[in-house]
């Protein structure tokens, strides 16, 4: 059980917390010419936010690729080694099932189990591990919370710093943004 | 808005067409495809939905009786015990197979004009996947004991027999329907974050906030979620060829004239994306038509989609074709007989409605004059879906009713259950279609983004977790975190 004689001063405090910046841009090549400033200052605790996956941000953030891949190549084999454990032992060791005098167990005929289970395991883990990885779903941050930043899912490109960043500072950054040619600086709050 | 380019059907090579005509803004794509939904419903909208609930209301009757009196509803008797039932399984799994061609096949093929159509035809999939599954359930006679069908420790120790395609059947198309559902929804999951941040209504801001799993667009995760649709596409490839196949399996695997063929398995892959397009084309032409998508699915798109029931026509063509070589080429008299019978016995009318409708019907589709008349591809549509699930119960019930022993023959005659059953599943299909439509952002508004002319061109150069793989690799960035 929890300590129910905690002080009353560690709940949530009502005052919002400055929190970070995000910067809008209208244009492709524009958010991707400040990502690539944005990297090159060094900046670790930032993120940019897209309506659609953008060519080249990824290079342009410095991001590496996923290990997703192997994940869900390990979740593969263990599908297909599933699949064929499962028809051997049920029908070769637990119940032996006699087919037109076929052998109890050669692969041809598991060939179709197996692959179908290869499949589900791994489109199963590649669907979970995708929204793991992501930290999703994710009932509340920063950046929903801005009206503004709801164009984010329609029609315009966001760099967003966050205040917790060591390289930030409230004035430089701002003024740092505003020089990559955002057409807004939106002060975000936690 | 329409002024810029109105045919963009052209077929030099050297131009690219605009796969979106009129104003090609990013609000612009949102607005149209957020307009179907966010307009009240129009009467037309209500009667249709009345019509397709009440064939569903009509399904679920059937079903009911059907539990309640047995099979012997239906028309099946010795020898013809599969008629109408697996017919509508086989044409139902078919027709889903198209979306999975469209959403995962051309992905993998980078055919960008996918992106308009390849959310509509996935939830298609889903639907007449769903349609097709109630038949095997409700056929086995006892269908409360359709848990059988799993491998699960029962107290009477027995195990399924993994050598049946029947079984194969039951891996192939659950495993079919849950990676449908997963890839639909997973490129669902930035559209309904759109409709989140637009939704004005509280039940709206919650249903599509808790849907959109609080998505907000980071980079980040679109480097994590454009790799897991790609992991997702490439699986659904040869998934949908193998749950086809293995839907063949159940025919070819016996040893009935008729039946069992080599043939079957790319003969039942290249039918099943015939009649899916031809599905996709019946939905859309409509709903392209009252909810002023044409800038969105263009007359390209139709004619790219036409394009493909041709060639899939031919290929279904010529499968008829060999079969009929190969029963006279075996030199067996029971195949020779099976298909002579087919095409000439008391199916007959069957068998030329397929041909006709399979196999001449789309040979239209060579002139330009048909591929960009949308009133031709409608009507052509609707024959392909008619000669479809007549090739199904052609095969079926044209194999079974004339056997080895002429004094086993016997006739199948649909009976009133039968074909209100299958009306009935038409019902289900369009009404989760109409809900669709209503709830859910029918176009992928994301990747139509993605392939906009003016954000291909200022994107410039990119390699890591590149949507299209079409721009070379230039510069390599250093590591700072993702993972």
């Amino acid at each position: 059980m929890a300590d129910h004689s905690a002080p009353a001063a560690a709940a949530v405090p009502e005052v919002p917390v400055f929190w970070g910046y995000a910067a809008e841009f209208d244009s492709v090549t524009g958010v991707l010419h400040a990502a690539k400033e944005c990297r090159d200052a060094g900046f670790t605790r930032w993120d940019v936010l897209t309506p659609f996956p953008v060519h080249g941000l990824n290079d342009a953030m410095g991001l590496r690729n996923t290990r997703l891949p192997w994940f869900v190549f390990g979740m593969g084999a263990i599908g297909f080694l599933t699949g064929n454990l499962m028809q051997w032992w049920m029908n070769a060791v637990d119940y032996r099932l006699i087919v037109s005098g076929k052998p109890f167990w050669s692969l041809p005929a598991n060939i179709p189990v197996a692959f179908e289970l290869t499949i589900l395991f791994s489109a199963l883990s590649a669907f979970f591990g995708m929204w793991v990885l992501n930290g999703l779903p994710r009932h509340y941050h920063p950046t929903l919370t801005s009206r503004r930043l709801k164009h984010a899912t329609t029609d315009r490109f966001y760099v967003v710093v966050e205040a917790a960043d060591p390289r930030f500072d409230r004035a430089k950054t701002r003024e740092f943004l505003q020089s990559l040619g955002a057409s807004h600086v939106e002060e975000l709050e936690d | 808005m329409t002024t810029a380019v109105i045919d963009n059907t052209n077929d030099n090579p050297r131009a690219r067409s605009p796969l979106v005509l009129g104003d090609t803004s990013l609000t612009r794509v949102t607005d149209l495809v957020c307009s179907v939904y966010e307009r009240p419903a129009t009467r037309g909208w209500y009667i249709a939905f009345g019509i397709s609930a009440s064939l569903t209301l009509l399904l679920f009757a059937m079903i009911g009786y059907l539990f309640a009196r047995g099979i012997g509803v239906w028309g099946l008797n010795h020898p013809v015990g599969w008629a109408f039932d697996i017919t509508n399984f086989v044409f139902w799994v078919g027709i889903g197979h198209a979306g999975t061609l469209i959403s995962a096949i051309l992905f993998l093929f980078r055919q960008k004009w996918r992106t308009s159509i390849n959310r509509s035809a996935e939830a298609m999939t889903i639907f007449a996947v769903a349609c097709a599954g109630i038949f095997p359930l409700i056929h086995i006679g006892r269908p409360w004991l359709a848990y059988w069908l799993f491998p699960y420790p029962n107290q009477m120790a027995m195990w399924p027999g993994f050598r049946s395609p029947l079984l194969w059947d039951v891996f192939a198309v659950s495993t079919y329907a849950t990676v449908s559902l997963l890839f639909w929804y997973m490129g669902m999951v930035p559209d309904l974050a759109t409709m989140r941040d637009r939704a004005t209504t509280r039940p709206r801001q919650i249903a599509y906030g808790l849907l959109s799993l609080g998505w907000r667009g980071s980079n980040r995760h679109w480097l994590r979620f454009e790799k897991a649709y790609l992991l997702l596409a490439a699986l659904a490839t040869p998934l949908v060829l193998s749950v086809h196949s293995v839907v063949s399996f159940d025919f070819a695997v016996s040893v009935l004239p008729g039946w069992h063929t080599t043939i079957f398995p790319p003969y039942f892959v290249a039918g099943a994306i015939f009649s899916g397009f031809a599905m996709v084309l019946t939905l859309l032409i409509p709903v392209r038509q009252i909810f002023g998508l044409k800038d969105l699915i263009t007359p390209k798109h139709l004619d790219n989609m036409t394009r493909i029931i041709l060639a899939t026509s031919l290929m279904v063509g010529y499968s008829y074709a060999i079969e009929f070589f190969i029963a006279w080429y075996s030199g067996n008299s029971f195949e020779l007989f099976a298909f002579l019978n087919r095409s000439l016995g008391p199916y007959w009318w069957a068998y030329w409605i397929m041909v006709t409708c399979n196999v001449i019907v789309p040979q239209v589709f060579w002139f330009k004059f048909f591929r960009s008349n949308t009133t031709a591809i409608f009507i052509t549509s609707l024959l392909v879906n008619v000669g479809m699930w007549f090739e199904r119960f052609v095969i079926i019930v044209t194999s079974l009713h004339r056997d080895y022993l002429p004094s086993s023959w016997g006739m199948f005659k649909p009976t009133a259950v039968d074909l209100l059953t299958m009306l009935g599943s038409f019902g289900l299909f369009f009404t989760l279609f109409l809900l669709f439509i209503r709830f859910l952002p029918f176009v992928a508004m994301a990747e139509v983004k993605s392939v906009m002319p003016h954000v291909l061109h200022e994107a410039g150069p990119t390699a890591l977790g590149d949507y299209w793989g079409d721009a070379p690799r230039d510069h390599r960035a250093p590591d700072k975190g993702a993972h």
